[in-house]
């Protein structure tokens, strides 16, 4: 079948599966626009092409799947840049496609010619240029393939003018993908998994750390499995969150610079990691010189480059988490922790008492309570899209997840501006899910143009604002670490409530905690987008917190105030 | 320092992804060669990196991810064959050619290009021998130099030839559809 590229390029997604596009038209990219329009792909058009990567990449978290972003050439490439560096660093399958310059003209400066490739080289997993329509196919099969497998990443295809409209043979069967070979790695000796098994059998205080390769693997179940048999307790990284069920008697919750303190010390006083699928961030590990000093490490880990990298590591097991916990289940003897469990149980005891959760009623409205009366009244059941600061923080500590990929969040390059676009993105990849963003009053000015998008489209994701006034993450290190010298963080805002009303989006202003709960009610019950704006207490702070570099036995608690002090158990 | 080998696709832009990768890892470079291999698909490199053991592993693992990339190793430990090859332009004058001959003959150098005030003397051998000779012409007048950097084989029976089979690779073996 004779095509022209743009109909290529359209009709080998659509193959692969692809239904939605999220895109922003342009000149380089209008060949394939107009094929587009003949198509059953579903194109969203965004309203700046940074929002159309995190859609894409929003549409991969929440389903596992690859998500599609398009964009002319020149400004609409640049404007990807930080969505696919997001999307780099937490490891999430994005397609960008962009249209570029003709391949007579590349290298002379045309008009609205960038080298996006070269741009973007250290922040996708792979990038190409496709310059001849024959190629499309092949290399867009390539794409999702390289995008989707192993360590998942972005994979960005700049596809020149003349490639788009020139006229191919299409044939999808002999445009099989053709990668180089790569050597076979034999992933780990057998010497070093009978040593893993070792230390798994004899150890007296383990603790798993589990983090989002298991979602990305699929590896829930073997896992699940795994943590019964061995009765290990388990603390999760920010994009473990949801790999296993927050109910669970041996889910301990969040550890790092923001993680609970019995989590923290758990981890500093275990005598074995086992590290399931992450890759021992700054933000996880504090400290590294005092990082659990009489822990034994085992690593579970598909990239051989994350071996050993910050922490030097006893057993690396270097495979999909799925395969290796299945290899490592018949080995696994039932262990009995409940000493050690029951000790840090009692760690646990002493951070509920300094539980803002357990504060009565005393006029104030802190983001905590909001956020823990959007987990009851969703009954923990919503995605819930956050943006990157103080309120990222609360939802990790106050909404439990039970399932996984209902957590989205921008992890490893923190973008504020994420949240809105990635609920967009991840509501057309889970139309049945109820969406909640949780978002900063910060944050949500970075990328508010989308709420246009929502309404275009018309979906339903509800918004809640967590409105402090302030860059309130920022706040909180001037005031912890620069003596509450306040620069450039206070915040003037729109009326987000009358923004919204002029976008055509319902919305309500909440200053008072009984208020709450009849809001996100009320918000449910609308078929249509609602937007809370929750005026929260100004210069609230995350705590426990491990300051940047310290040891992750050297945290910053909740000060015992009065209020704190009356306060009952939960 | 640490010395890698790379077999990598013999493609433009594979040298920059491979240079901009050592870069983001903030691994020094000291050289890094590439030339064709008996299958023209497949350039070979050899990198000698500013980095330790750690840092080395790291870069071979990372290089092993790009895609253009068909295999990397660290071979710093093995029994290596090295060779670096120099041309130098000394400047010579009647006086102080003989004693130069002297010495390039110790080094077993050759006089490539002879000109009335300078000789050209290409020299190749391990890293050492080259820095040695630099160093007794040095005082002769060094007046330009080009090196090719290193390259290295493991000796042998320690072969390290590419993988060959047009496979999609042992990880991308899971299907990169979005059907689920
Ligand atoms: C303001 C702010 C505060 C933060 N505070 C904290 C905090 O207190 N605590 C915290 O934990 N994080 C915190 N973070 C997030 C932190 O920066 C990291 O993003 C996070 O810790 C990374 O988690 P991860 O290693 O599980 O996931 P990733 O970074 O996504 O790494 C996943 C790992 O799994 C591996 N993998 C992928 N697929 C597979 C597979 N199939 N099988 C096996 N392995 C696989 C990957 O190679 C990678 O090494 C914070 C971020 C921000 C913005
Ligand atoms: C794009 C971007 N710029 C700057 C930062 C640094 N930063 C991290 S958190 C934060 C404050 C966020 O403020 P807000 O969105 O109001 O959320 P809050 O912390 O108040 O909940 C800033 C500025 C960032 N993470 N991303
Ligand atoms: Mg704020």
């Amino acid at each position: 079948m004779k095509l022209i590229g743009a109909e290529i390029l359209c009709e080998s997604l659509t193959r692969l599966g692809v239904r939605e596009i999220f895109g922003y038209p342009g000149g380089a990219i209008l060949p394939v626009y107009d094929a587009l329009g003949k198509s059953k792909l579903h194109h969203v058009l965004v309203r700046h092409e940074q929002g159309a990567t995190h859609m894409a990449d929003g549409y991969a978290r929440a389903s596992g799947g690859i998500g599609v972003a398009m964009a002319t050439s020149g400004p609409g490439a640049t404007n990807m840049v930080t969505g696919i560096a997001t999307a780099m660093m937490d490891s999430s399958p994005v397609v960008c496609i962009t249209g570029q310059v003709s391949s007579k003209v590349l290298g002379s400066d045309a008009f609205q010619e960038i080298d996006i490739t070269g741009i973007t080289m250290p922040i996708t997993k792979h990038n190409v240029v496709i310059t001849k329509a024959e190629d499309i196919a092949r290399t867009i099969r390539e794409a999702f393939l390289i995008a989707n497998s192993g360590r998942p990443g972005p994979v960005l295809v700049d596809i020149t003018k003349d490639a788009q409209q020139a006229i191919a043979e299409f044939n999808w069967e002999a445009s099989e993908p053709k990668l180089p070979p790569k050597r076979l790695r034999n992933n780990h000796d057998q010497a070093e998994f009978d040593r893993a098994v070792e230390m798994l059998n004899t150890a007296k205080r383990p603790i798993i750390l589990a983090g989002h390769g298991i979602m990305v693997s699929g590896a829930m179940r073997a896992f699940e499995q795994f943590v019964r048999t061995g009765n290990y307790p388990v603390a999760m990284t920010l994009l473990g969150i949801g790999c296993f069920p927050a109910d669970n008697a041996l889910n301990l919750g969040m550890m790092g610079m923001h993680g609970e303190a019995w989590v923290n010390n758990a981890i500093q006083e275990a005598d074995l990691l086992i590290a399931v699928g992450m890759r021992f961030d700054d933000r996880v590990t504090g400290d590294l010189r005092t990082y659990a000093k009489s822990a034994r490490k085992i690593h579970i880990e598909i990239d051989r480059a994350e071996i050993n990298k910050n922490v030097k590591v006893d057993a690396a097991l270097v495979g999909d988490a799925r395969d290796v916990l299945e290899r490592l289940m018949p080995r696994i003897q039932t262990c009995d922790h409940s000493a050690w469990i029951r000790h840090v149980a009692e760690l646990k005891g002493d951070s509920a008492v300094r539980d803002i959760q357990s504060l009565p009623d005393n006029g104030h409205l802190y983001a905590a309570h909001v956020i823990n009366d959007i987990w009851k009244e969703t009954r923990g059941e919503a995605i819930v899209v956050t943006d990157v600061g103080q309120h990222q923080m609360w939802e990790a500590q106050y909404y439990h997840h039970n399932r996984p990929r209902t957590l989205i969040t921008s992890g490893g390059l923190g973008t504020m501006g994420f949240a809105l676009p990635a609920a967009i993105g991840a509501k057309f990849a889970k139309p049945d899910s109820e969406v909640w963003v949780v978002v900063g009053d910060g944050g949500f000015q970075m990328t508010m143009c989308e709420l246009a998008t929502i309404v275009q489209e018309k979906i339903n994701i509800k918004i809640a604002i967590i409105n402090n006034g302030f860059l309130g993450m920022v706040r909180q290190w001037q005031e912890f670490f620069y003596d509450k010298r306040y620069v450039a963080t206070p915040l003037v805002a729109p009326d987000f409530a009358a923004l919204a009303n002029a976008f055509g989006i319902r919305a309500e202003r909440i200053t008072k905690r009984a208020e709450v709960i009849p809001t996100i009610r009320s918000a449910r019950e609308s078929a249509e987008t609602v937007l809370i704006d929750f005026r929260v207490e100004q210069e609230d702070s995350v705590y426990p917190m491990v300051a940047a570099g310290a040891s992750l036995s050297d945290m910053i608690r909740r000060p015992n105030s009065p209020l704190v002090e009356t306060a009952t158990e939960p | 320092m640490q010395t890698l080998v790379a077999y990598v696709e013999n493609k433009p832009g594979v040298l920059n992804r491979v240079s901009s990768l050592a870069r983001r890892l903030a691994i020094n470079i000291d050289s890094l060669t590439v030339g064709p291999t008996e299958n023209e698909a497949i350039a070979r490199m050899t990198i000698v990196a500013h980095t330790d053991e750690r840092g080395a592993h790291r870069l071979e693992a990372s290089l092993e991810k790009l895609v253009d990339v068909l295999l990397a190793e660290n071979i710093s430990t093995r029994a290596l064959l090295e060779r670096d090859l120099a041309l130098i332009k000394v400047s010579a004058d009647q006086q102080n050619r003989p004693h130069l001959m002297e010495l390039i003959k110790v080094f077993r150098a050759r006089v490539v290009d002879v000109a009335p005030e300078s000789l050209i003397i290409e020299v190749s051998g391990a890293v050492d021998k080259i820095d040695g000779l630099l160093e007794v012409l040095r005082p002769f007048g060094v007046l330009e130099m080009a090196r090719t950097g290193r390259i290295s084989m493991t000796r042998g029976g320690d072969l390290l030839q590419p993988p060959v089979e047009e496979s999609s690779g042992s990880e991308l073996e899971s299907t990169g559809s979005n059907v689920k």
